[in-house]
């Protein structure tokens, strides 16, 4: 078992090592970037939008409720909410639903092109199938921040109206609290966190995609196992950066 | 043409090629036939590039395969071309889109030159008004027919066929049979054909290759597959009674 994970592990480093060399070239790449911005970041603003909104807004109502102690001030709902928000909740939890979305879209539709022999196709061709097919979704995660920033702004603004329009606290109060204390090195690593997010997003489930065998059944399982695997990467890359980051 | 000396490969302690040894001749259709699980597709795949032998040596014109540096493999496999079993376009692709792959991915023409020469091959494979159409949105001899214009487009010195008639009508296979076979004299390629359908050993089979258990069982011309007595062979080719009246009637000539 252990060696399966470490001939699994050497496998994936090898993998991304074959992504950089031998480029495709850059008119090709150019419209593989576009198309996997348009999938994988477009196609995420959405339902990144609706959950971020939703849980900045129950993280507001969560926190009021649970101050029921007249000393504490209200302004705390907001700060609860920005630090909710800002350091776990965007990047890291939006990661984790992002495995599931990004993640089995990637792992499907590489494992597809395996399945019917169209990655064959490229290495047949000349072409390095991984450079053509993973380093364009690599390309196009490096503006997963913008989407994580986006997330960090709408939850905040879903805390602020949850707040407010559900009579928990003040707008002043609300602002007050979300200005309260900031540290902007907070927000460096809120963002470098994604980065790295978005490179395991990125590549783990194109490893399961590329290296999957067998026919449709196999795909659906490699889906699953493609995101069981970029979460777990995600929280313990999580941790550990937070150790780094912040622990010292 | 493409010399092979000795070829090994086995998979999980089972050897599939037990030491296959041939030459593939320029501007014939060479066919490799066999029962399943013979080698034939392991074959194919290890001319590819796809499978690397344990031992033995693949020669295309020349040059060892094995002993290429990664770049000079990658430069001789754009010298060839390829019709998978199931075709395998880019379902993202148009036909017009998958039949440029190769010009885009590895010529510096513009994209005037490029759609003058995916015009002129669609045109060859008689397929002038798919252009725009998704391979889901074709049928499955059309698919074919794409997968050979894709193969063909960068002008190859090689092509390589798996199956290319599987899951055809009879006429649509016989179509797809004579345009691999003139293709292959009109560029004086080297084309070699992995299949176990009788009326394409008969059609085009200029140069037959049979495998058996992963052996060189039998090779040579059609003609001369009507007159073996290898039986091996005569169990494998004339299986129906078709083949073996068409077999009766040759030798009665």
């Amino acid at each position: 078992m252990l060696i399966r994970y470490i001939t699994q592990i050497g496998r994936y480093c090898l993998m991304l090592r074959e992504i950089f060399i031998k480029q495709t070239k850059w008119s090709v790449m150019k419209k593989l970037i576009f198309k996997e911005i348009d999938d994988l970041i477009i196609d995420s603003l959405g339902i990144v939008a609706f959950i971020s909104f939703f849980v900045g807004g129950v993280v507001a109502i969560q926190t009021a409720l649970n101050l029921t102690n007249p000393l504490i001030p209200k302004y705390l709902i907001g700060f609860a909410t920005r630090q909710s928000v800002i350091l776990e909740f965007a990047p890291t939890f939006i990661s984790v639903i992002m495995a599931g979305k990004m993640g089995s879209f990637i792992t499907s539709s590489i494992g597809t092109m395996r399945v019917t022999e169209q990655i064959d196709a490229l290495e047949v061709m000349g072409v390095n199938s991984l450079n053509y097919l993973v380093f364009p979704k690599i390309i196009a995660l490096l503006l997963y921040p913008f989407v994580i920033g986006i997330s960090m702004f709408l939850g905040i603004l879903g805390g602020w109206m949850a707040g407010v329009y559900g009579g928990f606290t003040s707008s002043a109060e609300f602002i007050n609290g979300a200005q309260m204390d900031f540290i902007p090195f907070h927000i460096v690593y809120a963002f470098l966190k994604t980065l790295i997010f978005a490179m395991l997003l990125a590549t783990i489930p194109s490893f399961h995609g590329y290296y999957m065998k067998g026919g449709a059944l196999e795909v659906g399982k490699a889906s699953t196992v493609s995101f069981v695997w970029t979460s777990v990467s995600i929280i313990l890359f999580n941790y550990i950066l937070t150790q780094l980051l912040l622990g010292s | 043409m493409i010399e092979i000396k000795d070829i090994k490969k086995s998979f999980g302690g089972v050897m599939i090629l037990k030491g296959i040894s041939t030459v593939f001749e320029t501007g014939k259709t060479n066919l490799i036939i066999g029962q399943s699980g013979s080698g034939k597709t392991v074959l194919l795949k290890s001319l590819l590039g796809i499978h690397t032998p344990e031992s033995g040596k693949i020669c295309f014109d020349g040059r060892v395969y094995s002993e290429l540096e990664p770049d000079e493999k990658r430069e001789l496999r754009t010298e060839i071309g390829m019709v998978f079993q199931g075709s395998a376009l880019f379902d993202s692709m148009t036909v017009e889109e998958n039949v440029a792959f190769p010009l885009k991915m590895f010529t510096n023409d513009n994209k005037a030159k490029i759609k003058e020469r995916v015009d002129f091959v669609l045109e060859r494979v008689a397929l002038t008004d798919a252009h725009n159409k998704l391979p889901s949105q074709i049928s499955g001899g059309m698919q074919k027919r794409v997968a050979i214009a894709r193969a063909i487009v960068n002008k190859p010195k090689y092509l390589f066929c798996d199956e290319p008639n599987s899951g055809l009508d009879p006429n649509t296979a016989i179509l797809i049979d004579n345009l691999i076979k003139e293709i292959t004299e009109e560029y004086d390629i080297t084309t070699v054909i992995n299949t176990h359908d009788m009326n394409s050993v008969m059609e085009i089979g200029e140069r037959i290759l049979f495998l058996k258990d992963g052996l060189k069982a039998w090779e040579g011309t059609k003609e001369e597959i009507f007159r073996t007595d290898n039986q091996a062979v005569v169990d494998f080719v004339y299986s129906s009674n078709l083949f073996k009246k068409v077999r009766e009637a040759y030798l009665k000539e």
